[in-house]
């Protein structure tokens, strides 16, 4: 069995040099496109191979915790806290933010297009029933979305209200699919090829802000975890020709993402 | 109707431009799966035939419940693996998770009942047959698993093909071990997976029908250079 265990290794030959750096990264930052925008970038800039594993901001955080990954990039300020209070991470770095919006049917049963706040726009969906699609996998969106729900205080969970337990371009092709509302970051909307009948509704309440932030994995707690390389990208993605890609990063002349890191800390 | 004929276009594109990501894709999905099957067969034949030759008191159960795992669902192997190798897992010193060695393992134990069964099935038919001559010449054990492996071989061609087939349509499991990591542990599979996610189902399809084309190839491959279906052998 050794022998043969022994086999396999030789024959797969794992391929991991010093320089490369496995990161979590969230759906929406990667179906946004901007990932393919920034990994070139670095590489070049830094040598460093950036390799990344697109999950859930609730995997990812799990992945962080198990020390598989070397550093985080999510979404979900309370979560990342509580990430780091609980000893798994050194810091939390902000980086860059984008906003939430609200997709659905271009008929807008619900009159969404109307409403003054996200919360009046949830209320208008829970009122008419419309169907309406939620991520309901732990995610950095899902969490902002029952904050959402709780902020409007109105009753969910009724056979309108889905749950699809999927990342974020999944959930839209089953919206897409329903002709239902749904909750996604402009970066994975504008990004997403399926539109169908669905229509940007809603956007710019204040609330629906959201924030991306960095966390190199606690080294004191997982030893072979690459704390140096994930300080240099760390470096890196807060400096000037990370601000100059994220900044210029546009899609049908919409700007996706809005660098907000401090820089020289 | 569209996107599936979108599909076919962006698949014919992809195939005959060559395009070095789907090369390197592709490549990575036969290294993965092929080393898998190879290792699953060399696991899987040999217990095959002893377990059609062999007597023992609870191998009808063995049987049965080698036959069950046939439908093991990837997804569960998957997490499994994944918990085995993290690295705050029983084998995470190894430092496997998120390469290939970890979607060759995952595979191997996903295909190795599926290989196991069907040879079973194909031997214990041959040992009907070849019983009383074997046993006649007083051959040894491992002599009369020979003999079987070596003259059931197209039929356990087979079942080595139905495990290669599970494999390299496999998506449950690779992807939780694999990560999906573009120039590392990206497949065809998980690349489609990915595809879809971001509504661009034409490459998706597209990657669809090179897997699908992928699959028949080997297959056809296989066949050829074990001269079956030809010389009135069947």
């Amino acid at each position: 069995m050794i022998r043969i265990l022994a086999c396999v290794l030789a024959l797969t030959g794992t391929t991991v040099s010093a320089q490369t750096l496995k990161v979590a990264v969230t759906t929406s930052f990667h179906n946004s496109g901007l990932s393919d925008i920034l990994l070139p970038a670095i590489a070049e800039d830094t040598g460093i191979e950036v390799q990344l594993l697109v999950v859930g901001t609730g995997q990812a955080l799990r992945l962080g915790e198990a020390g598989d990954v070397d550093a985080i990039l999510v979404h979900s300020r309370a979560s990342e806290e509580a990430f780091i209070a609980n000893g798994y991470g050194t810091h939390r770095r902000e980086i860059m933010y984008n906003d939430f919006v609200f997709v659905g049917p271009n008929a807008d049963p619900a009159a969404v297009a109307d409403a003054t706040s996200a919360a009046d726009a949830l209320t208008r969906i829970a009122q008419t029933e419309a169907i309406f699609v939620s991520r309901g996998d732990d995610s950095g969106t899902h969490k902002k979305e029952l904050s959402l729900w709780d902020a409007a205080d109105v009753a969910r969970g009724g056979d309108w209200y889905r749950p699809v337990g999927a990342g974020m371009g999944a959930a839209l092709n089953t919206a897409a699919g329903m002709d239902a509302y749904i909750i996604a970051d402009r970066a994975s909307w504008l990004n997403f090829g399926n539109k169908a009948d669905l229509d940007l509704l809603f956007a710019g309440d204040p609330v629906l802000f959201n924030q991306y932030a960095y966390i190199p994995v606690d080294p004191a707690l997982h030893p072979h975890v690459k704390n140096d390389v994930a300080l240099a990208l760390e470096d890196w993605l807060t400096g000037e020709h990370a601000a100059m890609l994220i900044n210029g990063y546009t899609i049908n002349g919409e700007t996706l993402f809005t660098f907000n890191a401090q820089t020289g800390s | 109707m569209g996107d599936i004929w979108e599909g076919i276009s962006a698949g014919f594109w992809l195939v005959v431009t060559l395009d070095p990501d789907l090369v390197e894709i592709t490549l990575m999905s036969l290294r993965v799966t092929v080393t898998a099957t190879i290792v699953a067969s060399c696991l899987a034949l040999p217990f095959g035939a002893w377990l059609a030759i062999r007597r023992f008191r609870y191998r009808r159960f063995v049987i049965a419940v080698l036959n069950a795992l046939m439908g093991l669902p990837p997804v569960v192997v998957g997490l499994i693996v994944y918990l085995m190798l993290s690295r705050s897992g029983p084998f995470g010193v190894l430092g496997l998770l998120f390469t290939p060695t970890a979607m060759i393992i995952a595979q191997v134990i996903i295909v190795t009942p599926l290989i196991a069964s069907i040879a079973h099935q194909a031997i214990r038919d041959i040992w009907a047959e070849y019983h009383d001559l074997l046993i006649s010449m007083s051959t040894s054990k491992w002599q009369r698993i020979l003999t079987l492996i070596w003259d059931g071989r197209r039929a356990l061609l087979t079942a080595a093909l139905a495990g290669f087939g599970r494999a390299i349509g496999e998506v449950g499991a690779i992807m939780i071990v694999g990560g999906n990591i573009d120039h590392a542990t990206r497949v065809l599979t998980t690349a489609i997976a990915l595809e879809t996610g971001k509504g661009d189902f034409s490459l998706a399809l597209g990657l669809g029908f090179v897997l699908i084309g992928l699959a028949v190839t080997v297959n056809i491959l296989i066949h050829a250079i074990g001269r079956t279906e030809r010389d009135g052998k069947w």
